[in-house]
């Protein structure tokens, strides 16, 4: 994408009849780290690659939970990221407290489109550059959207966004139509094998990959690391490389705990 | 109202605030609490239901459970509900009981000048794995105690309690040989409520009884007299 005369402002459509801005928004939902999520008839789940910027840093967080029955993973600018989390969260409480029930993921999914819309069309104000993956069980059903800054939210079997996700995509595309009929275990390894598709050169390891479950009979819950080791050594195994980093092992969880920077 | 002397006369004023009845009490051990509420809601001398709770859990580590209005519990409830998840977003971990027990005060002096019409008592396990038992005022006056008991049947238990808690006014046994065991602390829980039950008309029908220690919260439920 290279600059034109007519991206200068939200406001202003090429002839094309593009609003460049809100593009280049969805650029910065291109440039996060991949996040991908699937779903069957009994649980969604969502796996993601948490980059960290250099060896000293921590793991960029990229899942959060919303309510007991709905989170998210999420790709793009964090700090924006938080502001919709925020907002998600306030919803759903508010719902719960006066209605005492489960926010429906759906509608918080709108709610969140109408308020991201708002930004494309207001002076002064720029497009939230974050893209989101909703997970959700209610109503006895899974759900998985995605939100992008144009405000455009779909509803989907299963998706990848941020980087290299169209690898991701393409395994998604491929393997889908057995989904809806998997168990969980089956479900988390399709999205680990898919995110091992757009990991490129990174070695997929239990501090950098994310992986978050809901559904029927389980609340929203964020896999701890050593859970997410053994679906990573089913992968590696079947692929006939295991990498034992046993002596490594224990100092690595320490830093892994104290670097976790408190995010929400 | 005036009459014609320039006398005031009474005539009854509309009250907010109605009395549903029902017991509550709590028992705090060295390592463990037991938290019990009866479930029966009335309304003068009528049983508007026989199960209506008064109890909530707010964290693994810490409940709650009221006496008074009903609806001011439930209300109560309610916000001390969307509190601790508030406070769990934010900090990233559950409340601690202190801080449950200090919130609990401060929603209540909130209140101060419409109170919530509850009798509240918070009990847990501390940061250091301590029993602990708080009980209020209806504007959130907080004092930790080692039990307490609340509602309607709260004078037939408290003395109960001072008795056997305490070991107030008791010439057989010593402090310092005794220690309260959590099946002692149960047994005395469901004994005291069940004797409340027998004597106080507006305690009956079921109770909810709950253990909290360090491994978290075990709910159970039990028949009291339904007349």
């Amino acid at each position: 994408m290279f600059r034109t005369q007519y991206d200068s402002d939200i406001s202003i459509y090429s002839p094309e009849g593009r609003l460049y801005q809100i593009e280049y928004a969805m650029q910065a939902v291109a440039q996060g780290s991949t996040a991908l999520g699937l779903k069957s008839k009994t649980h969604a789940v969502v796996v993601t690659l948490m980059r960290s910027s250099d060896e000293l840093s921590s793991h960029q967080r990229k899942i959060f939970k919303v309510d007991g029955h709905m989170g998210i993973a999420i790709s793009g600018l964090t700090a924006d990221a938080r502001v919709l989390l925020k907002f998600m969260r306030n919803e759903t409480l508010h719902h719960k407290f006066v209605y005492g029930s489960d926010l429906p993921t759906g509608e918080v999914v709108s709610s969140l489109a109408m308020k991201s819309q708002r930004n494309t069309q207001r002076w002064g104000r720029r497009p939230y550059g974050v893209g989101l993956l909703v997970i959700g069980y209610d109503g006895g059903k899974t759900h998985l959207y995605q939100t992008s800054p144009s405000g455009n939210c779909f509803s989907y079997y299963a998706q990848a966004i941020g980087s290299r996700s169209q690898s991701a995509r393409t395994y998604l595309e491929k393997n889908f139509k057995e989904f809806p009929e998997l168990g969980l275990e089956e479900l988390v390894l399709h999205g680990v094998k898919a995110l091992k598709e757009s990991s490129g050169k990174e070695t997929l390891t239990k501090l950098n990959v994310g992986i978050a479950v809901v559904g029927k009979e389980q609340k929203f819950e964020i896999l701890k690391p050593n859970k997410v080791q053994t679906y990573l050594d089913q992968i590696l195994q079947t692929e006939g490389e295991i990498e034992i980093e046993n002596e490594n092992e224990n100092e690595k969880d320490q830093e892994a705990e104290t670097l976790e920077l408190k995010l929400d | 109202m005036e009459t014609y002397l320039g006398e005031k006369q009474q005539a009854s004023q509309w009250s907010p605030y109605i009395n549903n009845g029902g017991s509550c009490l709590a028992v705090a051990g060295e390592d463990f609490a037991v938290i019990a509420s009866d479930t029966r809601m009335s309304l003068g001398y009528s049983i508007k239901t026989r199960y209506s709770t008064k109890y909530l859990k707010i964290t693994e580590k810490c409940s709650i459970v009221s006496s008074g209005m009903q609806a001011d519990i439930f209300t109560l409830h309610k916000v001390l509900k969307s509190r601790a998840q508030i406070y769990e977003q934010k900090h990233g971990k559950p409340m601690s009981t202190d801080a449950v027990a200090k919130l609990v005060s401060r929603l209540l002096y909130y209140r101060r000048f419409f109170p919530y019409y509850t009798f509240n008592i918070v009990a847990g396990i501390d940061d250091e794995g301590v029993g602990c038992v708080f009980s209020y005022d209806a504007i959130g006056t907080l004092e930790r105690v080692k039990y307490s008991a609340s509602g309607s049947g709260s004078s037939l238990i408290e003395p109960v309690l001072d008795n056997q808690v305490a070991l107030k006014n008791r010439n057989d046994i010593k402090k310092e040989d005794y220690k309260l065991t959590k099946e002692n602390a149960i047994d005395l829980v469901k004994d005291a409520i069940t004797s409340a039950g027998e004597r106080d008309i507006y305690t009956g029908d079921f109770v909810e009884i709950s253990i909290i220690d360090i491994n978290g919260t075990h709910e159970d439920k039990f028949e009291l007299r339904f007349d």
